[in-house]
């Protein structure tokens, strides 16, 4: 989107300051909510008094929270941590690559990602029977990197680096091309169609810190990553000219951000399976909050993300008891209507 | 160009009637060539399998001729295959010219504007749901109907959520992409939680897939495609315009409300029994409308020539997912392979002009 960055006026820059701080700050204590609901809620419902005991060290010869303890470090607390990791992923991802793309319907699974991990982990299960998710993560990620990258690079030849259709079109292109050839192999190998139906749908549920353990190391360095990206990236709104002029090294700075998305969105998307429209919906409700400076855009996108992401995959507990629908799921019925509103409202003019 | 010459046209127009078109002999000769060409990969499909047949009979046995046992093979076993592939693809084609002509937009197939999600969430459901009424509505039905039904459905839906005070190719394109999300989601959320077995069948189905059609699958998606092309013709006439823009449409004295509100029904009903005979085709809408403008050197994609292009292009690639790769696909997964690298060539070609 041509958003121009143009700082605020100085007179209401302190207030302006005080409440993008004031605003972080609920964001923040949000979050601490959801997390303590995340580890109550479920099958087997706590009280917080009973985390609060199941997560504490103390030995106790109680049998029923020896019961407690287990639910409690063995499924809720992994599930909380990967929701919130890669919420913070995928919403910093999707701002970001608005940011970078200037499009506004931008979001990370357009890169090709989700495609790309999906065809990677059936084609090894295809080929050498993992069963594990700890075995098929690294591949996942790799597919997903290599797609990234793949689209990102059609994207940037020659005039229409900067048009959001073209981005657009080659996410289309290489997504349809790898979902295809995914159909193929999962068609052909039962065990692969029936990883695939579950890995698809997107869910935090499940895995266990030996996947949680890399996907947070990638995820630290993309988070690195996007932090020396930032400053420049509100220059780059200006215009590719004025940046230039500005003295950004715009192919440097370009690389990086992307750098930072591909391993974000690639990440999440190898421990989660694909999840849609977190990033485009964070990133918009944060332009919202907090104006168009990417500087405090993206810690608020990265915070929504992790609270939006939490929340669906705790409502996902509770809509279709006793059984679960899978975060994914949420997240695209709860974004897609928000898109629609989005664009409904005149928000996006055609290229 | 570089004076500022005005030149005379030089295509002249014909008049029948209240009709009139601007004869162009290149855009003719293309798609007659793409026809005869569509009938021969049509034939050469029809003659291989276990039981090969020669070109020269099968045109026989096609026309009315024939030997009693190419007849049999050919009209009885074949021939719905063939005839199937063939209505799908001119279905998806035509949809496809019309989808890309409203919105002026190359993105805009019949798989973006969530028409093939919704049809695809309808049929996993009936798929994956067994029993009461689900049983009950394949049974009055058939799956393929119920699936037209819910591509019908999906295409209303989006049309009525773009509207305002207007369609804009954008907007629609973009809610397009939202409501396909939702469907794409409740088909992964039922596949998650059904039987084995059944995802098996419902994934065979999404991909789309001309296998074992018989000849009560084709009649019905035949005799439709025929009417909605008869309509599909009589409006196009008053369509032209429209690629001028809403305004200049409308100064020159076209309802373009009512005239778009009917093509794109025709577009959503075409695709819709596209996906109620063969599932879900991935690019056949999208791949062919673009090929058509650039064989046919047309600035819009012409509808009779995507139509052809559709065709030849599922034909032919029923024809290599049967004969050409060691396991048997569904016809889907080739379209997507040469679908694919299609829309990526036409980026590239278009970033570096």
């Amino acid at each position: 989107m041509g958003t121009i960055a143009v700082e605020r006026p100085v007179l209401g820059g302190v207030t302006e300051a005080r409440r993008r701080v004031a605003g972080s700050v609920a964001l923040v204590l949000v979050l601490l909510a959801a997390v303590v609901v995340s580890l109550a809620v479920g099958a087997r419902a706590l009280t917080p008094a009973e985390v609060w005991r199941g997560l504490s060290a103390a030995p106790d010869p109680d049998q029923r929270l020896t019961e407690i303890r287990l639910i409690v470090r063995t499924v809720r607390v992994p599930r909380t941590v990967l929701a919130v990791v890669a919420g913070v992923a995928l919403g910093v991802g999707g701002a970001l690559i608005q940011g970078y793309t200037r499009n506004p319907i931008a979001d990370t699974g357009l890169l090709g990602v989700n495609s790309g991990a999906s065809f990677a982990v059936v084609l090894v299960i295809a080929l050498f029977g993992f069963a594990d998710p700890f075995q098929y993560v690294w591949f996942a990620f790799l597919g997903a990197a290599v797609a990234g990258v793949v689209v990102f690079g059609l994207a940037s030849i020659g005039r229409g680096a900067g048009n959001p259709l073209t981005l657009a079109l080659a996410g289309q292109g290489v997504t349809v091309f790898l979902a295809a050839t995914t159909t193929a192999v999962a068609l052909s190998d039962k065990a692969s169609l029936n990883a695939l139906r579950f890995w698809n749908a997107g869910s935090v549920a499940g895995v266990g810190f030996d996947v949680i353990g890399p996907v947070i190391a990638f995820i630290a360095v993309g988070l690195v990553l996007a932090l020396i990206a930032l400053p420049a990236l509100n220059l780059l709104n200006l215009g590719d000219d004025v940046a230039r002029g500005l003295g950004v090294n715009i192919v440097l700075s370009r690389t990086v951000g992307i750098a930072a998305v591909t391993l974000l969105a690639g990440a999440a998307t190898a421990a989660c399976g694909p999840i849609a429209f977190l990033g485009l919906m964070v990133a918009h409700t944060a332009r919202y909050l907090t104006g168009p400076d990417y500087r405090w855009l993206v810690p608020y996108a990265g915070l929504l993300g992790a609270i939006v992401l939490l929340v669906c995959d705790i409502a996902g507990r509770l809509l279709v008891r006793p059984g679960e629908l899978d975060a994914g799921v949420v997240v695209a019925l709860l974004g897609a209507p928000f898109f629609a509103a989005l664009v409904w409202r005149g928000k996006f003019r055609s290229a | 160009m570089t004076g500022t010459e005005v030149k005379a046209p030089v295509t002249p127009g014909v008049r029948l009637g209240p009709v009139s078109f601007v004869w162009r002999p290149w855009v003719v000769c293309v798609t007659l060539l793409l026809a005869a060409a569509t009938f021969l990969v049509f034939c050469v499909s029809i003659g291989v399998g276990d039981f090969p047949i020669g070109l020269s009979r099968v045109m026989a046995t096609v026309v009315g001729g024939g030997e009693q046992v190419d007849q049999f093979v050919i009209m009885d076993l074949r021939m719905p295959r063939a005839l199937a592939g063939l209505v799908v693809g001119v279905a998806l084609g035509v949809s496809g010219a019309i989808t890309q002509s409203i919105a002026r937009n190359p993105l805009a197939s019949p798989d973006i504007l969530g028409i093939t999600g919704g049809a695809g969430a309808v049929a996993v459901f009936l798929v994956t749901v067994s029993g009461g009424t689900a049983a009950a509505v394949v049974d009055s039905v058939g799956l393929s109907g119920a699936a037209l039904a819910g591509g019908l459905g999906t295409g209303l839906l989006v049309y009525f959520l773009a509207w305002r005070r207007g369609i804009d190719g954008f907007r629609l394109i973009l809610i397009g992409i939202s409501v396909s999300a939702v469907m794409e989601a409740v088909t992964t959320w039922l596949l998650v939680t059904a039987d084995i077995r059944d995802v098996a069948r419902a994934q065979a189905w999404l991909v789309g897939s001309l296998d074992n059609r018989s000849w009560d699958d084709v009649g019905v998606a035949l005799w439709c495609t025929l009417v909605l092309m008869a309509v599909v013709t009589v409006v196009a006439f008053q369509f032209k315009p429209l690629h001028l823009g809403d305004d200049v449409a409308a100064g020159l004295g076209v309802r373009y409300t009512r005239v778009r509100a009917v093509l794109l029904l025709c577009a959503v009903l075409l695709a819709g029994v596209a996906v109620s005979a063969a599932g879900p085709v991935p690019f056949v809408a999208l791949v062919a409308p673009q090929v058509a403008m650039r064989l046919a050197k047309c600035p819009t994609p012409p509808m009779a020539a995507s139509g052809a292009v559709g065709a030849l292009l599922l034909i032919g690639a029923d024809l290599v997912a049967r004969t050409a790769l060691p396991i048997t696909l569904p016809v889907g997964v080739v379209t997507a392979v040469i679908g694919g690298p299609f829309l990526i060539h036409l980026l590239v070609r278009a970033n570096l002009r």
